[in-house]
């Protein structure tokens, strides 16, 4: 008799305490979910804070980072002296290896008509350091610039840029503005 | 006088207008004669909404079916298929993101950050996980969660822990569980994320460092079984808490223990309690005032760790980028300009914020550490107070049961019976 009374009364307790565990916890997942986005939130930078410090190549947990120089072309001048694409004080402007500024040769430079010449990155050698993306924005229109490239990004729950980027210029973004990018024309 | 109102009207206007046109390019886009047409800028995009909806759906399908498995049908190889399944799927496929373990600071952040906008699928991976918990036992660790099951592979040789060992083992996921709510309630970083050691596993992307804790830890998981679940996972605290309050947890013998010992050693992570030999232990007097003293050192303890920690809040805050700056910022200010300031000095510099706003900002984020370091060592001493108290408190057993609160489901031991 004893013996059952106290079984029922730890019983009683347990099933108080696992009502108010699963109150809670439905309290946290309404009051949560009413506020939340659908689908993910991701991680962008904003080229208007960026101050191409390199942080972007080598803190992405990533071995090549996300991040990737993404040229938009509608603001491109198609220049032949190229201040994103050769390195300073170059007395050619042609293609050959001690002229061209970017460390891993992802510039690709190619002649379309006098005096142009269209600029495109290959997106596989570039590794994010942003040195074309300082020179382009210095001197020239700044069409080349950082971005986070959706595909690529793990989308960690703690960017690892974020961490360590001194100019706060990544934040979360949902996916309706996927690419913060300047005089980007969505077609 | 006149003249002088008449030029600032005139350059205001001019101003407004500039502002509102676009910005001129230095260099405009040329007008080719040839064929030629402007290539479109090359961004790719993500994966649509509905893939992360997938992702809710296979775990609640996946909780359903492991919990299954285990409460009603009590079948091992089930459990070991699931785990096989999260593995890949969790695991490789999904590259370890999202995982409940992590979500737990979206939640914290969200709780006390309301400008976060948290993603629904963390609410959900906070949840489910700990909803069937509350049902049927950790079921989730059994073979729903990819870390606990790419370590239950390695289990092959376990070793028995000595209880000791084990409590002060034990402890170490409460540290870790408070670190992470204190940084993730403070809005500084999400520790569990980054120190994840098996998510460069499921990547084959990482650091070495990172791969080499992981490896390390696999390899003690040979004979320490799952040393993340159970020293280590900060969710895992939570899930051994409401555990112990699950409706439908799993027994050993479905019917009555006939106490045949079969299943003793069954047990890869010591979660079998074994029968006490005495319904009523002789000194209980002497437990009684031993329960007293505990009871009356607790508030102590609760003091005594939360001040101690507390002391360190300021180390802990460190860690925030505000704070660091802020404080490399007084110092320049007290010691003079270094040769090469810091990137983010100049940075901050030439972005034109004014210092005091941020030594604001960042004295208000020291604040919230030293209160949020109280509380987590307020925190820890109850957990000390309670485990010294519980230790006193004698609970008769006649027989072989699960230990509620350690217990993984993995339905090793339930092979081990004979009673059907």
């Amino acid at each position: 008799m004893n013996e059952s009374k106290k079984i029922r009364r730890r019983e009683f307790i347990n099933t108080g305490i696992r009502l108010g565990i699963g109150a809670g916890l439905g309290a946290i997942a309404v009051g949560l979910s009413i506020r939340s986005v659908s689908g993910e939130s991701i991680w962008q930078l904003d080229p208007s804070k960026c101050v191409q410090c390199g942080n972007c190549s080598t803190s992405c947990v990533m071995q090549t980072s996300a991040v990737k120089c993404v040229h938009v072309t509608d603001m491109c001048g198609y220049c032949d002296l190229c201040s994103g694409y050769l390195r300073a004080g170059t007395k050619e402007l042609n293609t050959a290896a001690e002229n061209r500024l970017c460390p891993t040769g992802a510039i690709v430079r190619t002649f379309v008509e006098e005096p142009y010449f269209e600029y495109k990155i290959v997106e596989e050698l570039c590794n994010g350091c942003g040195k074309c993306v300082k020179n382009c924005g210095a001197f020239g229109n700044g069409s080349l610039q950082l971005q986070v490239q959706q595909k690529l990004c793990l989308n960690c729950n703690q960017c690892a840029i974020a961490r360590s980027c001194p100019s706060e210029a990544f934040t979360r973004t949902d996916t309706k503005n996927t690419y913060l990018l300047k005089g980007f024309q969505k077609k | 006088m006149r003249s002088k109102t008449q030029i600032y009207i005139l350059v205001l206007i001019i101003s407004l207008l500039t502002l509102n046109l676009p910005a001129i390019q230095r260099f405009p886009r040329p007008e080719f004669e040839g064929k030629y047409q402007i290539p479109a800028t090359q961004v790719t995009n993500i994966q649509p909404a509905i893939l992360q909806y997938l992702d809710i759906a296979v775990l609640i399908a996946c909780m359903s079916l492991i919990s299954w498995f285990i409460v009603k049908r009590r079948w091992r190889k089930g459990v070991f298929w699931m785990s096989l399944f999260s593995l890949l799927y969790f695991g490789f496929y999904r590259k370890g993101c999202i995982c409940p373990v992590g979500s737990l600071q979206n939640v914290t952040m969200a709780l006390f950050n309301h400008a976060y906008k948290i993603p629904l699928t963390a609410v959900a991976f906070f949840t489910i996980p700990l909803g069937f918990t509350l049902f049927f036992g950790r079921t989730f660790c059994a073979g729903v969660c990819p870390l606990g099951a790419i370590q239950d592979f390695f289990a092959i040789r376990p070793v028995s822990l000595k209880p000791w060992i084990r409590y002060l083992l034990g402890l170490i996921p409460i540290v870790y569980l408070g670190l992470a709510l204190l940084y993730a309630a403070t809005g500084t970083d999400f520790i569990v994320c980054r120190y994840d050691p098996f998510v460069e596993i499921f990547r084959h992307n990482g650091s070495y460092f990172m791969f080499f804790i992981g490896g390390a830890l696999l390899l003690t998981g040979i004979f320490i079984a799952r040393p993340y679940c159970r020293f280590l996972c900060p969710y895992g605290v939570l899930l051994n808490l409401v555990s112990r309050f699950s409706k439908n947890h799993v027994s050993i013998a479905p019917g009555a223990c006939i106490s045949c010992k079969l299943c003793e050693n069954a047990c890869p992570y010591d979660a079998i309690d074994k029968p006490t030999g005495l319904s009523v232990k002789n000194d209980n007097r002497e437990l009684i005032k031993k329960l007293i003293i505990y009871c009356l050192v607790t508030p102590l303890l609760v003091i005594i760790c939360g001040w101690t920690i507390s002391k360190y809040s300021g180390e802990f805050a460190q860690v925030n980028f505000k704070v660091r700056l802020a404080n490399e910022l007084m110092t320049i200010e007290r010691k003079g300009e270094p040769v090469t300031p810091a990137t983010e000095i100049t940075t901050f510099r030439s972005s034109g914020k004014p210092v005091e706003n941020l030594y604001r900002e960042a004295a208000s984020i020291v604040d919230r550490f030293y209160a949020g370091s109280w509380i987590m060592g307020g925190f820890i001493g109850l957990i000390l107070g309670i485990t010294l108290a519980r230790l006193t408190i004698y609970k008769y057993r006649k027989e072989y049961l699960v230990n509620k609160g350690n217990c993984l489901s993995c339905a090793r031991c339930l092979e081990y019976c004979p009673v059907k």
